[in-house]
Order: C-alpha cells, then sequence, then structure tokens
C-alpha cells in the first residue's frame, strides 16, 4: 500500500466499544494527500474488520463521516492528516455530545430530533400552487437564506456547542441555523411558527454566542450569526404581538 | 418554561445592558477622578449630596445591575448545577432582591 518514498508511518489510537470503550493503537502508512477517513478505511480494510465507522460519498457532500479528530470535531474525508497530525500521531474519537453505539458510529436520532422540535421544515402556503414564487435574489431574506442555507447536516456544531453538553435539551445550532432559513423564506407560510418553536428555554435564547459552531462547521457557514437573527425576529414579533 | 418568558428576559438583559455600558464607564471614570484628585470622604460625600444626579444615576445603576446580574445569574445556575427552572429563577429573584435592598441603602447614604 505505502508507496516509494513514503516510508514513515503514522501512530493512531482510535476509540474502541461504547461507553465503556478503550483507545485501541494501529500503525497506518502515510501517504500523500491522505485523509483521515483514508485512515479509518486503511484500519478497518487491513489490520481490524471489526472497527466501526460510518461514511458515504468520501466527497464533502453527505455529512456522514464527522468523528473528534485530536480532538476537534471534523469531516474525516475532507481532513488532511498532514493538517492534523501532530508528529505523526492522530487521536480519533467518535462525536461528543451524542450517544455512542460502537467505536466510531454514534446514534444522530436526537441531532435530527431536534430538528423536528424546532419545526425546521418548510410550511407550504396555498399561493405557492398558482405558479413559481418570485424571489429576488438580491433580497435580504434571500441573501440571509442563501448564507445559511449550505448545511450537509454533519452534527460537527452539534459536536462542538458546550451549551449542547450542559443544556441536552438545547435544539443545537443546526436545527436553529435551519429555521433561520425558513424565516427568511418568503414562500414559507409560517415564519412566525418557526420563531414561537425555537424561542424556548432550550432555543435561540440559551446561545452564549461562543461560536464553537462557527468555528468548527466544514463548509463555514455561521449558526451563530442564524441564532442572532433569531433573536432580533423574535424579538421584533415580540413587539408585534404575534408570538 | 414558556418561549415568551425567555424571550422577555432576553430583551431585559439586553436592554439593562444598554443601560449598564455608559453608567460603568461613568462610574469608573469618576471613582478614578475622585481617587487621583485626592479627595477624602467626607469630601466625595458633599459632592454627592450636593447634586441630585448622583443618586439619580446610581439609582438606575442598581436597577439595571439587579435585573442584568439575576438573568445571568440564572443561565448559569441551569447550566452549571442541577437547579433548574423554579430553583434557579428563586434563586434569581432572591439574588435580584439582594442587590435592590443593597444598593439602595448605599444610595440612600449618600444622596
Amino acid at each position: 500500500m505505502a508507496a516509494a518514498g513514503t516510508e514513515k508511518s503514522l501512530k493512531v489510537d482510535i476509540w474502541r466499544g461504547d461507553d465503556d470503550g478503550y483507545y485501541q493503537s494501529f500503525t497506518v502508512p502515510h501517504e500523500t494527500s491522505q485523509t483521515i477517513l483514508d485512515v479509518v478505511t486503511y484500519v478497518q480494510r487491513k489490520l481490524d474488520a471489526t472497527l466501526s465507522y460510518r461514511f458515504a460519498c468520501r466527497v464533502g457532500m453527505c455529512g456522514s463521516c464527522a468523528m473528534t479528530v485530536n480532538g476537534r470535531p471534523r469531516w474525516t474525508c475532507r481532513t488532511h492528516v498532514d493538517s492534523v497530525a501532530e508528529d505523526g500521531y492522530i487521536k480519533i474519537d467518535p462525536l461528543r455530545n451524542f450517544p455512542r453505539v460502537k467505536d466510531l458510529a454514534v446514534d444522530m436520532t436526537v441531532f435530527f430530533d431536534k430538528w423536528r422540535d424546532a419545526k425546521a421544515r418548510f410550511v407550504p402556503s396555498e399561493a405557492d400552487l398558482d405558479g413559481f414564487a418570485q424571489v429576488d435574489p438580491d433580497s435580504r431574506e434571500r441573501k440571509e437564506a442563501s448564507a445559511a442555507i449550505e448545511c450537509i447536516g454533519c452534527g460537527i456544531c452539534y459536536a462542538a456547542c458546550d451549551l449542547v453538553s450542559w443544556n441536552p435539551d438545547y435544539l443545537g445550532p443546526a436545527a436553529l441555523n435551519r429555521a433561520w432559513t425558513l424565516v427568511n423564506d418568503v414562500r414559507d407560510a409560517d415564519p412566525n411558527g418557526h420563531l414561537k418553536a425555537v424561542a424556548g428555554d432550550a432555543g435561540c435564547h440559551a446561545c452564549h454566542s461562543q461560536q464553537g459552531c462557527t468555528s468548527h462547521c466544514p463548509k463555514s457557514l455561521s449558526p451563530t450569526a442564524s441564532i442572532a437573527g433569531l433573536k432580533r425576529k423574535s424579538f421584533a414579533a415580540l413587539l408585534k404581538g404575534a408570538l | 418554561m414558556s418561549g415568551r418568558l425567555e424571550l422577555w428576559l432576553f430583551v431585559l438583559q439586553r436592554l439593562s445592558a444598554m443601560v449598564l455600558a455608559p453608567l460603568v464607564l461613568i462610574h469608573l471614570v469618576t471613582m478614578i477622578y475622585a481617587v487621583q484628585g485626592g479627595l477624602s470622604a467626607a469630601e466625595i460625600l458633599s459632592r454627592t449630596q450636593a447634586n441630585a444626579i448622583w443618586p439619580v444615576l446610581y439609582g438606575l445603576f442598581i436597577v439595571a445591575v439587579a435585573i442584568h446580574g439575576a438573568i445571568g445569574l440564572r443561565s448559569i445556575l441551569r447550566e452549571m448545577t442541577p437547579l433548574r427552572d423554579k430553583g434557579a429563577g428563586a434563586v434569581a429573584v432572591a439574588f435580584c432582591a439582594l442587590v435592590l435592598i443593597l444598593g439602595y441603602r448605599a444610595v440612600g447614604a449618600i444622596a
């Protein structure tokens, strides 16, 4: 597997088991342009076939391969070994703030349940049946929505958020970010319904603006800005008596 | 707990912060000026008693501190201790009352 001239090897510690687990050490050949997902896949294919982990697209679209790499949550398919290895050492854990299933696979149920709880889904209006909605690409709402829309649902922001670790009911950056795109969607029939769902004590007002989500988001989104927007809009709705 | 309560607490905390920001600056500048100028306690007291602006400013300061501090304390208690809505709320209200009582005793003394 190792190409000529790449005799260097990596020492890799990988979490095995669920909460009561342990680190298992592996030695993996170092390659050019190698990603963390390549390392995990090498271990599973060549060294220990019982290693469990999750991935699908391998190109940063699906959001399924997120893991904790040397203490930080990252999308492993787009994270180069050379950018994160510390003297040839890599430690890989499952994502923080999620129940551990086995090895590097976590249970994402709670994460997506919170998207539902945040009413983070589009509410169509009758008017849409008459034809295409005209949305001005230069309008403020469209720009706000565009800035937040590219979320791939990887759960990295949720793992990076200290507030989630303190308050397990907190809806989390991804669900609130999605709600913000819908509040700015002029086609959505119930913007105040979205605001109501996120204005609770486990919603947008719980955010401390620490920006763990924003500094770790692999798509360079700013859930912090989206949450601040939700705070502004819900305040305006309160003044108008809409909440 | 209802979303409306959280929203109002958020609004109150932001509004009290807007009041606090200039008042903290005025407080610090005044304190440094008084100390640098070598004013004695009696001299400071005679000046605060001569002008109604000081009791009014500090009266406002205390209201803002009591509101802002209590809401912040409630958040910290809910996140960092086993206390939840009611327990944290009760401690926050007690803290607010304590700040108001101690604060207005002090304002009464300089007025």
